[in-house]
């Protein structure tokens, strides 16, 4: 009994210091306004504020359309991935760009698509002439998403990997044509990494901030945005606080909405 | 009369460089109990996943009612496997699971429900329909495959040593249920097994296989009685095999004495093997019987005793007796002429057939 506390010590040390205090110490900001004093007055603003309801509402949708097209580029990719031969080569391949800085990802972009980055050359080359690529939605949804979709396959990767062979042949002797297997077989039993991989794109998604500022060219703002500004240029930690306790409950609404349900049987469809 | 349903004709299948399995020729007739027995590796499950057509062959044909049929996809094959692993849906509850067939087939939902419920009736889980499968036990879990199989009416049942995973109660159990479901639906059964008691008990017809052959097909009591060779003889049963000289028609030699027959067809001084099952050995008082042999060991196994013994030349003796005797002791031992099967080395089935017709 001893040596088990001993093992969950730290355990216990490290999620009350680096989970628990800084949440309750943004908890604890977001009750004070920029002069010191206790109120209710940073919610009573976000709630009524069109601009940080805009902003939130932003936030989800930019949030959301990263995650489907990452979702919908990943989940063809991890499964093409997974029949060919040397498939944990691959994969490596694909998760090698997250060990780069996510910074220096983000000015290659720039370096990219900037006017004289190397598309616009390309474009000048066949005949389109240059445009303005950076600084807009459309390049600040495509970094994001490059970014994020390893973060998505990973976890679709192995789910599909653990998927036993012989359940497909079971499908296919039953009857069933490969979309038919794919349909009522392979997604399904999938879902727990689609899932996944959904919480890992959908909430990092929400707060970003580098990316709408250097390629979004601070166009999209998002709460992320918001908390970076509120923090950093208007010192009003206390707003920036409840915008970040705002962000904590979309996470747990995210994960609630996708957490494992175990299947109950039920009615045939 | 029933006719042959499926075919394989000079099937050879390689993997890369490796050949699997090496001519393949048999036909399945319908509605009967086949059974592929050998031991691990020796191509069975390769030989069910043709058929199923999960796998195609490299070379050769595979015919369905005298159809050819190596490039029609799995599913649309009029076949039905029970899986090694029993590969049940995990998100599909056991009701599910028995559908997914009918609804793949866009069967009326009235008739889906009737059907299930035959199904799960037939292998005596009624009342089961809303259970997960991690919520079954292996028996059940194997039963919840059977159903999900039968209830599509394949003409062919393949199962992939359904049975390896149970105890050897249920085992038995199964073994008699799955004999009598065969004979009620009619339907042919090809069953994969490396257990030789197990495909005696329960085929009509069972295919001895090794190392990507078929070395002999026949009923159970003939290839009980008469082995083709010594891996069949040896692997079917326990077996005394003692190597002899055929000295003319109906007289073989061994251990130095000449012993009356009921083989001939084969060369003067032939060297062949002879073979004498355990259970036919008769025990008789020292220099009473056609041969002398020493008793080594004598263990009681309820039914009988199991003697191991020694000849003066030294060949092992397997004797199973209900009468005791002594360890260390010399006895005699008794035999019929039908009791001695002989086996020419490197006969093939062809020739071993012919051969036992002209003098059976
Ligand atoms: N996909 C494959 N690629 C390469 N070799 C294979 C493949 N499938 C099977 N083999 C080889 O073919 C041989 C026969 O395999 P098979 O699965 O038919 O054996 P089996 O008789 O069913 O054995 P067991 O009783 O162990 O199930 C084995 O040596 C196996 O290693
Ligand atoms: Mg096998």
């Amino acid at each position: 009994m001893k040596s088990k506390a001993a093992y969950l010590t730290p355990y216990f040390l490290w999620i009350a210091l680096f989970v628990i205090a800084p949440m309750a110490l943004i908890l604890y900001q977001s009750f004070f306004s920029i002069t010191g004093h206790f109120t209710f007055a940073n919610y009573e603003e976000y709630l009524s504020s069109s601009v940080y309801l805009k902003m939130t509402f932003n936030s989800i949708w930019y949030a959301l359309i990263i995650t489907v097209l990452a979702l919908a580029i990943s989940y063809p990719t991890a499964y093409l991935i997974n029949q060919l031969k040397n498939k944990q080569l691959w994969l490596l391949l694909i998760i090698l760009p997250t060990w780069i800085n996510l910074l220096l990802k983000t000015y290659a972009f720039i370096g990219l698509f900037s006017q004289n980055g190397s598309v616009n050359d390309f474009l000048r080359f066949v005949g389109l002439g240059s445009h303005q690529i950076l600084f807009t939605d459309a390049s600040f949804i495509f970094v994001a998403t490059y970014i994020e979709i390893p973060f998505m396959i990973l976890p679709i990767f192995n789910s599909l990997d653990e998927l036993n062979p012989s359940l497909i042949n079971a499908s296919r002797d039953l009857g069933a044509s490969n979309w038919q297997t794919f349909r009522r077989v392979i997604v399904p039993l999938t879902m727990p990494g689609v899932k996944a991989g959904f919480q890992a794109v959908f909430i990092p998604s929400l707060s970003l901030f580098m990316i709408t500022r250097l390629i979004g060219g601070n166009r999209v703002i998002t709460l992320g945005t918001a908390i970076e500004e509120h923090f950093l240029v208007t010192q009003n930690w206390g707003m920036g606080s409840t915008i970040g306790i705002i962000l904590i409950l979309a996470m747990f609404v995210v994960m609630f909405l996708t957490r494992d349900r175990k299947n109950r049987g039920g009615q045939i469809r | 009369m029933a006719g042959k349903v499926i075919e394989f004709r000079h099937v050879i299948k390689s993997f890369d460089e490796t050949q699997v399995l090496k001519q393949i020729d048999f036909e399945i007739e319908a509605g009967k109990f086949y059974t592929l027995l050998g031991p691990s590796g020796c191509g069975k499950t390769t030989i069910l996943r043709l058929i199923a057509g999960f796998l195609h062959p490299t070379s050769g044909e595979i015919l369905f009612n005298g159809q050819t049929i190596n490039e029609v996809p799995a599913n649309q094959r009029q076949v039905n496997t029970v899986f090694q692993d029993y590969a049940l849906f995990p998100h599909l509850n056991v009701e599910q699971n028995v559908a997914f067939g009918l609804e793949i087939k866009k069967v009326d939902k009235k008739i889906i429900k009737n059907k299930i419920s035959d199904a799960l009736k037939l292998v005596q889980l009624s009342g089961y329909g809303q259970r997960n499968i991690d919520e079954l036990s292996g028996g059940q879990k194997q039963r919840v495959a059977i159903a999900r199989a039968i209830v599509n009416e394949p003409k062919v049942l393949l199962l992939d040593e359904p049975l390896s995973a149970l105890d050897h109660k249920l085992r038995k159990e199964m073994q008699g249920e799955l004999r009598a479901l065969q004979q009620r639906l009619g339907i042919t059964f090809i069953f994969v097994t490396h257990d030789q008691e197990e495909a005696l008990a329960m085929s009509d017809q069972i295919f001895v296989m090794n190392a990507g052959k078929i070395l002999q097909s026949g009923t159970p009591v003939d290839i009980y009685d008469e082995p083709i060779n010594h891996f069949v003889a040896d692997f079917i049963g326990e077996s005394n095999i003692i190597p002899g000289k055929m000295k003319d028609d109906y007289i073989v030699t061994f251990d130095g004495h000449d012993f009356e027959c009921v083989d001939a067809g084969m060369k003067t001084n032939e060297a062949v093997e002879i073979v004498i099952r355990p259970e036919d050995l008769d025990i008789a008082p020292a220099n009473t019987g056609k041969m002398n042999v020493t008793v080594d060991t004598q263990l009681f196994r309820g039914v009988d005793y199991q003697i191991t013994a020694h000849d003066v030349n030294d060949n092992e003796w397997k004797i199973n007796s209900i009468h005791k005797t002594t360890v260390g002791q010399m006895v005699g031992l008794n035999f019929d002429p039908e009791d001695i099967h002989v086996m020419r080395f490197g006969e093939d089935e062809a020739t071993f057939d012919a051969r036992l017709e002209q003098y059976e």
